[in-house]
């Protein structure tokens, strides 16, 4: 797509605000609404937009496969892994409140917070390696037919 | 007001549905179902799930839009045209679509506070979690805290989702195909 001059100015400008939003979502799920599944997801989209304008060649440089590959099990390990802490303290499965006994809230806040960002880590790499998987197959579409 | 913002965006998504059905240019399909996703979007916020809502538009206007075209570049533009007609398939919707009416008639009507949902544990999440968990958001702390379990396992089939993908297009399948000495 390198004559849609219009397509990549908005897309420079957008993909900015778009990963800050993600972010947003992300770290001020408690007080808001979100979580780690809605930033994930505006994450990827943040990538996949960049790849559809400038290519797949040029997204793959600033986020290249084998990382996508493995960011998508580091966060459900992240996440299996706050489990298996609240364990180690003699406590159950996922019972966050372990983490700090003289102050359970906070704990809790710890808890959700490694937990959310387990499941957005996971959820955006996830996002990303499906579109790489798609994008990255042969016959490109020629500007003509969309 | 609301509901006639309602009745006007349900109006449009079976309007967008039916287009659908009728459209056998599939790159209007995907364009449809785009817009289907966004509609839906709405209709999440006009239900205060502001979450669900840019989560569908991410996800449904955004990334299976993009997917969509990325299989559609892989195979075909247009839609093959059915072989013959059967009536099989009609009889088989329209008997779900009955059962699943009637099954409606037993349902507590929309939004009713004395509903089984709203009686029970929403009840205890809503007047618990400040002291429990601490968070102001409920949503947030009934998925990772209460529900924690869920989570994990929802969080493991989107990685299952992913390696299943990757296994039949990514590019471990290349790599394997051509270990196996066969020309792609």
């Amino acid at each position: 797509m390198r004559h849609h001059l219009l397509l990549r100015v908005i897309t420079k400008l957008l993909v900015g605000p778009i990963l800050i939003f993600a972010l947003y979502v992300q770290f001020h799920g408690e007080y808001s609404p979100g979580g780690g599944f809605q930033a994930g997801a505006i994450f990827a989209v943040a990538f996949i937009l960049f790849g559809i304008v400038f290519g797949l060649d040029k997204v793959q440089e600033v986020f290249p496969p084998w990382l996508v590959h493995k960011l998508s099990a580091v966060g459900v390990l992240l996440y299996a892994g706050t489990g298996v802490y609240s364990l180690m303290l003699n406590s159950t499965y996922l019972n966050y409140s372990s983490f700090s006994p003289s102050n359970p809230i906070s704990g809790q806040h710890w808890g959700i917070i490694l937990v959310e960002l387990g499941v957005g880590i996971t959820v955006a790499s996830v996002m990303v390696a499906i579109y790489y998987a798609f994008a990255a197959r042969p016959p490109v579409i020629n500007d003509e037919e969309w | 007001m609301e509901l006639f913002i309602n009745l006007v965006l349900f109006f449009m998504l079976v309007a967008t549905a039916i287009a659908i059905l009728r459209m056998r240019h599939l790159f209007a399909v995907v364009m449809l179902s785009g817009v289907f996703s966004l509609l839906s979007a709405l209709l999440f916020v006009a239900l205060d799930a502001v979450d669900v809502a840019f989560t569908e538009a991410a996800v449904g206007a955004g990334i299976s839009t993009v997917l969509l075209l990325g299989t559609m570049a892989l195979t075909a533009r247009n839609e093959k045209m059915p072989r013959e007609f059967s009536i099989v398939p009609l009889l088989v919707v329209m008997a779900t679509g009955a059962v699943l009416i009637y099954g409606t008639l037993d349902m507590p009507s929309f939004g009713s506070p004395t509903s089984p949902a709203q009686t029970h544990l929403a009840e205890k999440f809503l007047t618990q979690s400040p002291s429990e968990v601490g968070i102001p958001n409920v949503v947030s702390a009934i998925l990772a805290s209460y529900r924690g379990y869920d989570t994990l396992g929802e969080t493991v089939v989107v990685f299952t989702a992913c390696i299943g993908v990757l296994m039949l297009i990514g590019s471990f399948a290349r790599r394997r195909r051509k270990n196996d000495g066969g020309a792609e």
